[in-house]
């Protein structure tokens, strides 16, 4: 009888080129992180410094952008990439616009901080909610990482809830955004910046929940997107 | 079921004491082409020579379980009408090299002794010729050698030998592994427009040829039938991992 002699390889050349993509988008989530505290210190802090370096180091988010977008192509040209490798490929382009979109936000907050004429009122800032918001999106956008590093479904299965509370938060700031207006009407223009903020923190939670659906696509091949937010609770729960 | 054109199940096949094919079981529904691959040894040629009796040709080979074509098993036909009825094409082109292009076609009647008119069998000679995508290109030169042809034309020449007997299922043994990319895409874009009018059955160790032609593809390991689906699904989320580690290259 022939004997098969079935023993897995070290890393074929497609492997090697999957775990170079995977170190590259880590880099650039890492880098990401980095801009999304960075412009929440200069929020806090009002340091207008520290938000230009943010609009600096927005050119080296787009630069990976467009370095991992090429890769890819270069790996679907040249390897054919199948079954997880194919949808680990898929998810990477789409994660990393997501990522990207993340560095514009952080980005869009550091500008609100080099335009606004007057710092923000760090009351305000908490009787808003939106350290808290921004402490949870952040945490979130470290906990996409871990669960896309270690493949952890369950973990970015968690994500989706956790949105929940920055949804939440997002609803009630015409209030308590209109509560700081009330407390000092001149403080219009920052409670608008403020406003603005909340609105651009949500996205943040939006977009690592589409990063989640695409970590549990890649490793589970089960598509979550437009799923019913219902049901995606109750898979969340499982 | 009249969908269903072949059908195995539970079936197995021996070289001597050499279990290939193992509890085999599997429905090829009608004017599908079903990919069949595989590491090498794993059973996928055995098991494509039984569905048309090639298998027992060989001494000390065996089979067991049932094979059947629709309703009808297999190894209880007449095996020289299980071949009319199940075609083959083997990896090498292998046209009768003394013979003409236009006998090459009809060598199945000639060969079995069966009596056809002349029209009728020019007529047959045209409509396989043109169902191989290879009448305009030969159509001058009908009384020429067949090895006169380039690989791929003879190995579209095989293709409308195996036509010309109206077959209901036509299997290819990794029918374009001796050919060159251009050919090779002669062969695949004539699998298309075969499908139309048969079931097609392919061997092949290319997978992206696998992924390009097939509707379905069965992935067998160790003699064993792995896995059995849709070929975008296969190629995308194969449910067992043999099956993905194969397909992405992790077996060595």
């Amino acid at each position: 009888m022939v004997k098969f002699n079935l023993k897995y390889q070290e890393m074929t050349p497609l492997e090697n080129e999957i775990t170079t993509l995977k170190k590259e988008l880590v880099s650039m989530w890492i880098l990401v992180q980095s801009q999304l505290n960075k412009a929440k210190e200069a929020m806090i802090q009002f340091d207008k410094d520290l938000a230009r370096e943010v609009l600096v180091k927005e050119k080296r988010v787009n630069s990976f952008e467009l370095k991992i977008d090429r890769d890819c192509e270069n790996i679907f040209a040249l390897y054919c990439p199948v079954a997880i490798d194919l949808r680990f490929l898929l998810a990477a382009l789409k994660i990393n616009t997501n990522l990207e979109r993340i560095g514009d936000i952080a980005a869009g907050i550091a500008l609100y901080v080099v335009e606004s004429s007057v710092n923000f009122d760090v009351k305000a800032l908490e009787s808003t909610s939106i350290i808290r918001m921004y402490e949870e999106a952040v945490n979130i956008l470290i906990d996409t990482r871990t669960a896309f590093e270690k493949e952890d479904t369950v973990l970015a299965r968690s994500i989706f809830k956790r949105d929940d509370v920055l949804d939440a938060i997002n609803v009630n700031a015409p209030a308590s955004i209109g509560e700081v207006i009330k407390a000092d009407i001149n403080s219009m223009p920052e409670a608008l910046y403020m406003l603005s903020i909340i609105r651009k923190l949500e996205r943040v939670g939006d977009q690592s929940k589409n990063i989640a659906e695409e970590i549990i696509f890649y490793v589970e091949a089960k598509i979550l997107k437009h799923y019913e937010s219902s049901n995606r609770k109750i898979e969340g729960e499982d | 079921m009249e969908h269903t054109v072949v059908s195995a199940s539970k079936f197995n096949a021996w070289f001597g004491d050499n279990h290939v094919v193992k509890d085999v079981s599997i429905k090829i529904e009608k004017n599908q082409v079903i990919a069949v691959m595989g590491p090498s040894g794993c059973g996928k040629t055995t098991f494509l020579r039984c569905i048309n009796r090639m298998h027992e040709l060989i001494p000390g080979a065996t089979a067991k379980g049932s094979l059947k074509l629709y309703a009808d098993e297999i190894y209880t036909m007449n095996p020289i009408y299980v071949r009319y009825k199940i075609g083959m094409v083997f990896q090498r082109p292998n046209p009768f090299p003394n013979l003409s292009i236009y006998d090459n076609v009809v060598a199945g009647y000639k060969l079995n002794g069966l009596k056809v008119a002349k029209a009728e069998m020019d007529n047959i000679v045209e409509k396989s010729l043109t169902s191989a995508a290879l009448w305009n290109e030969v159509k001058d030169s009908l009384h020429k050698k067949g090895t006169f042809l380039s690989g791929g034309q003879q190995q579209r020449l095989c293709i409308a030998r195996a036509i010309a007997m109206e077959p209901e299922v036509i299997l290819f043994d990794e029918p374009t592994s001796a050919l060159d990319p251009i050919s090779t895409s002669s062969v695949e874009q004539l699998f298309h427009e075969l499908k139309a009018n048969y079931t097609l059955i392919i061997v092949t160790h290319n997978m992206q040829q696998a992924a390009r032609v097939s509707d379905k593809t069965a992935f067998f390991y160790l003699g064993e039938l792995v896995e059995f689906d849709e070929t975008k699904q296969m190629f995308t989320a194969p449910k067992d991992n043999r099956t993905q580690n194969y397909i992405t290259g992790r077996f060595s």
